[in-house]
């Protein structure tokens, strides 16, 4: 194909749209995911509203061509804010035939969806190979899917002999051409992820961005132009994952150490922070399991210097007892839960929102702790701040939740300006009045300060063992009464500083939609298009889990119907032998039916996928019709 | 140690602690229980290096040994059953300046702590540990331990314990960063003393195993070893532990053992028909994780708010 002059590419008028869902599939390996990231930190920096999910199979290297292998990335961009990955997709990178199954299986794409798919398959030495991919090109085309046949492969081949190792980049040179993307900030971005590698590698991938520019400008009819996403604020953006986040929120804290064991989809906040711990004077210690990585944050949070320990569903699991003892002996901890599809190995790469129950329960006898979700990646950054403070003035470990969906999610957010005040302050070391007993609860509100190790006459024996205000070991009735009261009285006195939450449409109506952590950007979508269709539809989102927020009476009592939406197991109602008196009910809206004695309905799956929003519209309009129809 | 020098001159010390700064509780343990001695000798040391109690803390798991920390008026933390260690290296993790003491058993330690056990030898961070091991569970009433002897009968094995006991000291010679390993024994409040004084001198992690006698459940263990001082091997070397002569006479057994040679101490520790008694294996050389662990620790706030933005402005759009 010839090459283009400069004129011809930039005379094509780009087309303005609002916004796309653009994915890139490919068998692990391929390099699709870096390719979507760059794509999405170009496209921030360009002013668009971003959210990026990755597509991760469970397995290190999955056989080729198979869609279970299916490895790739998500990107959600447009001229305004963005708060979830959306429905199906516009247009779709995949580098072979077979990848798009498993997304087609999830409903990622639409008849129109445009399909940009690598042809080398077509001339394959293997007949099987050649085969199925005409089979399923002329499958996808039937089922409405705009099916481009590329030689990617041949393209690439000509400027390097590797071409399974360039070809994302190819792609991402294809992706800046359709949606009219800045390739001096390209090149950029290109410099700075092989800047490790040196100069070579570097002019390698920028001249295979190029040449993926110019082969789309010259032979696809797509152009289009997302125009920036005006924000009514100059304040600075930055672009990051919602495990980042939680790691930059460890920094921020001032949070010295984060003791962890490698898990799915928790470890990258780990990750990140061993490769950036050191700037902040903090160490990331890899214990040898689960348990020793928060007994490790334990004696440290002891010791004064409140640390953090990061994990999922399995790792939650194995802490529990641990974590009974913090709650006990009052120590001061943070827990980052980034959930996953369970029970057991479960999910390991894909969203659930499964260990609520999990996190509130999860320990011997009663072992009351506050319980925060974060609901978007800013938050991540922001609630970590906030789950140290609260530890330590509430004497309790703090389970921050997230999940795989928030984890892995990239967006731009408003850039946290660092405070002095968001740190620990220095451990105190001065004398203890001896006068003072270590659980010196206040009958009021169950607080009590704590002898830091190093205070003179603070000396006491801290023990997981029923213990009086001198933390002496007490084995009467009286005794362990009293000191359960004060613990789970700190949670009432928390519950008396919150404030109820901000209902997000009307105060009143036909129904209410109660969600909890990542579903935060996709309920509120859905809610809004019911809206915009005159539906009497409101929602709110909680972010203290533990204690609950306030006031949820008072506004559940003013919709008709108040229902849940949850990523996590319910009984449908209409499955064999459920009727209400055994249905189990979603996680949140048990807790909330208990709390509140509303009768609250609830929807949710255990299908791993981020909540979408097309998806919560349909079935709040099934909801709706099934209301009307009762009337 | 009165503040009286040589010289005749008086070194006043602004606070001088005596045994009673390190008393805690009573001792509830049984009349006869070796750990009572244990617990006499951990307090003369602090006492004698003048370790001050707010900076010393005591760990322990569960156990008749982990209610140790209650009787020290030290801090203490008595936690979960098995997990002495990791807290243990929690605490040092960032504030390495703390005087740590970790008192574990044999199933505490050896059986459900097992892979703390391995994982902070390795960690090598300074701590004194303790392994009060009587071969048997005895808060719990005389179950199985990891050391019980092969036959001895117990709750569990009512008709004998049916393994081959664990080698605490093997297992602990054959993990790489082993830097200090010791047995001895309750009964000879001598040896003992010097070899937890050893231990607490080496920076580094100094795994003590003590034989301990339990008066109550596997009294017959001990017993063997106290009437049959020749079924002792009492381990001397200038670089080992200090004996005076009217203690050596006590061991009718005794062998030259440089403690910095390592296939020495492993086969002194393979023969089970002899129990070593002494320092096994030294190696002061070997780098403790709380000096990587606390780096920074003493950073300041200016210095973390500009280390705080600079990783920010990665993430800058």
């Amino acid at each position: 194909m010839n090459k283009p002059s400069e004129e011809t590419i930039t005379q094509k008028p780009a087309k303005r749209i609002d916004e796309h869902i653009v994915e890139i599939v490919s068998d692990s390996g391929e390099g699709a995911q870096k390719a979507g990231q760059t794509f999405g930190n170009i496209s921030a920096k360009m002013g668009n509203g971003v959210w990026t999910v990755e597509i991760i199979p469970a397995e290190i290297k999955p056989p080729a061509r198979s869609p279970a292998g299916a490895s790739g990335i998500r990107i959600r961009l447009g001229s305004h804010y963005m708060t979830n990955m959306g429905d199906a997709a516009d247009l779709v990178v995949a580098l072979n035939e077979q990848v798009l199954y498993s997304r087609i299986a999830t409903d990622a794409y639409k008849p129109g969806t445009i399909v940009l798919l690598e042809n080398k398959w077509l001339t394959d030495p293997n007949p099987k190979i050649r085969e199925q991919y005409t089979t399923s090109v002329a499958e996808f085309r039937e089922n409405g899917l705009i099916v481009h046949e590329l030689p990617m492969e041949v393209e690439c081949l000509k400027l390097t002999p590797r071409p399974r190792l360039g070809k994302n980049m190819f792609v991402l040179g294809m992706l800046s051409y359709i949606y009219s993307r800045d390739l001096e900030k390209a090149n950029t971005e290109i410099h700075n992820t092989f800047i490790r590698k040196g100069e070579k590698v570097i002019s390698l991938n920028q001249d295979l961005l190029k040449a993926g520019y110019e082969f789309a400008a010259t032979n696809l009819e797509y152009h289009y132009e997302i125009p920036a996403w005006e924000r009514d604020t100059d304040e600075r953006l930055i672009v990051t994952n919602g495990n980042q986040g939680l790691g930059l929120g460890v920094m921020l804290s001032g949070m010295e150490l984060v003791a962890m064991y490698p898990i799915t989809p928790a470890t990258s906040a780990s990750h990140y922070l061993a490769d950036v711990y050191d700037q902040v004077g903090g160490f990331v210690h890899q214990a040898e399991d689960e348990i020793a990585a928060i007994g490790f944050a334990i004696g440290s949070s002891y010791a004064g210097k409140t640390a953090c320990t990061i994990t999922s569903g399995p790792g939650l699991a194995l802490k529990t007892e641990f974590m009974g003892l913090a709650v006990m002996a009052e120590i001061p901890l943070v827990i980052c839960v980034v959930q996953r599809g369970g029970p057991s190995t479960g999910l390991p790469t894909k969203v659930e929102q499964g260990d609520l129950l999990a996190s509130l329960y999860g320990a011997q006898g009663d072992a009351p702790k506050i319980v925060i979700a974060a609901a978007t990646i800013e938050e991540c950054v922001h609630f970590v701040i906030m789950a140290r403070r609260l530890a330590e003035a509430f004497r309790t470990p703090v389970i921050l939740l997230t999940d795989a969906n928030l984890g892995t999610g990239v967006q731009p957010y408003p850039r946290p300006e660092p405070k002095a005040e968001w740190l620990a302050s220095p451990i105190d070391q001065s004398p203890w009045n001896k006068e003072i007993p270590p659980y010196d609860w206040d009958e009021e509100t169950g607080l009590s300060s704590r002898p830091i190790v190093g205070q003179p006459g603070g000396e006491y024996v801290l023990t997981g063992l029923a213990h009086t205000t001198n933390s002496k070991v007490a084995y009467d009735r009286e005794s362990n009464q009293y000191s359960c009261n004060m613990r789970s009285r700190k949670l009432a006195s928390l519950y008396s500083t919150l404030k109820p939450p901000i209902v997000h449409g009307d105060q009143e109506g036909d129904m209410l939609v109660v969600g909890w952590g990542s579903t935060l950007g996709a309920i509120e979508e859905a809610v809004d298009k019911l809206r915009a269709e005159k539906h009497k539809v409101s929602s709110v989102h909680l972010r203290f889990l533990s204690p609950l927020e306030p006031g949820l009476e008072e506004i559940f009592s003013n919709f008709k119907k108040v229902i849940t939406i949850e990523i996590n197991y319910s009984d449908d109602v209409n499955f064999p032998l459920i009727d209400k008196s055994n249905r189990r009910y979603a996680q949140l809206a048990m807790m909330l039916r208990a709390q509140t004695l509303v009768d609250i309905d609830c929807w949710s799956n255990v299908h791993g996928q981020p909540m979408q929003p097309g998806l919560i519209y349909n079935i709040l309009s099934q909801h709706l019709e099934t209301m009307k129809g009762a009337n | 140690m009165f503040g009286l020098k040589g010289d005749w001159s008086l070194d006043i010390k602004k606070r001088y602690f005596t045994l009673g700064n390190y008393a805690g509780g009573e001792a509830r343990w049984c009349p006869g229980c070796g750990d009572h001695g244990v617990l006499t000798v951990v307090q003369r040391i602090c006492r004698d290096k003048q370790l001050p109690p707010e900076k010393t803390v005591a760990v322990s798991g569960i156990g008749c040994s982990s209610r140790l920390p209650h009787y020290m008026g030290t801090y203490g933390f008595h936690g979960l059953h098995g997990r002495a260690l990791p807290v243990a290296c929690g605490i040092k993790s960032r504030r390495p300046e703390l005087d740590v003491w970790v008192a574990t058993g044999d199933g505490d330690c050896y059986s459900i702590g097992t892979g703390h056990w391995i994982h902070a030898i390795r960690y090598n961070m300074n701590m004194t540990v303790l392994v009060f091991d009587n071969s048997i569970y005895g808060l719990t009433k005389k179950q199985t331990s990891p050391t019980t002897p092969i036959g001895f009968k117990s709750n569990t094995h009512p008709t004998g314990a049916i393994l081959e006991p664990l080698n605490p000291l093997t297992a602990t010679l054959g993990i790489s960063n082993v830097s200090f390993v010791a047995q001895t024994v309750d009964w000879n409040p001598i040896h003992l003393y010097e070899t937890i004084k050893a231990a607490h001198d080496h920076k580094g992690f100094s795994l003590i195993n003590i034989i301990q006698r339990c008066p109550v459940y596997s009294q017959e263990v001990s017993q063997f070893l106290q009437d049959n001082p020749e079924n002792l091997l009492l381990l001397n070397h200038e670089n080992g532990i200090p004996i005076a002569d009217n203690i050596m006479r006590m061991f009718p057994n005794q062998r030259e053992h440089d403690p910095s040679n390592m296939s020495e101490a492993y086969n002194i520790s393979f023969n089970t028909k002899l129990t070593p008694v002494g320092l096994l294996y030294h190696n002061p050389k070997v780098p403790c994780y709380d000096d990587l662990s606390s780096k920074g620790n003493d950073m300041g706030v200016e210095e973390k708010l500009a280390g705080l933005n600079k990783v920010l402005d990665q993430f800058a759009i």
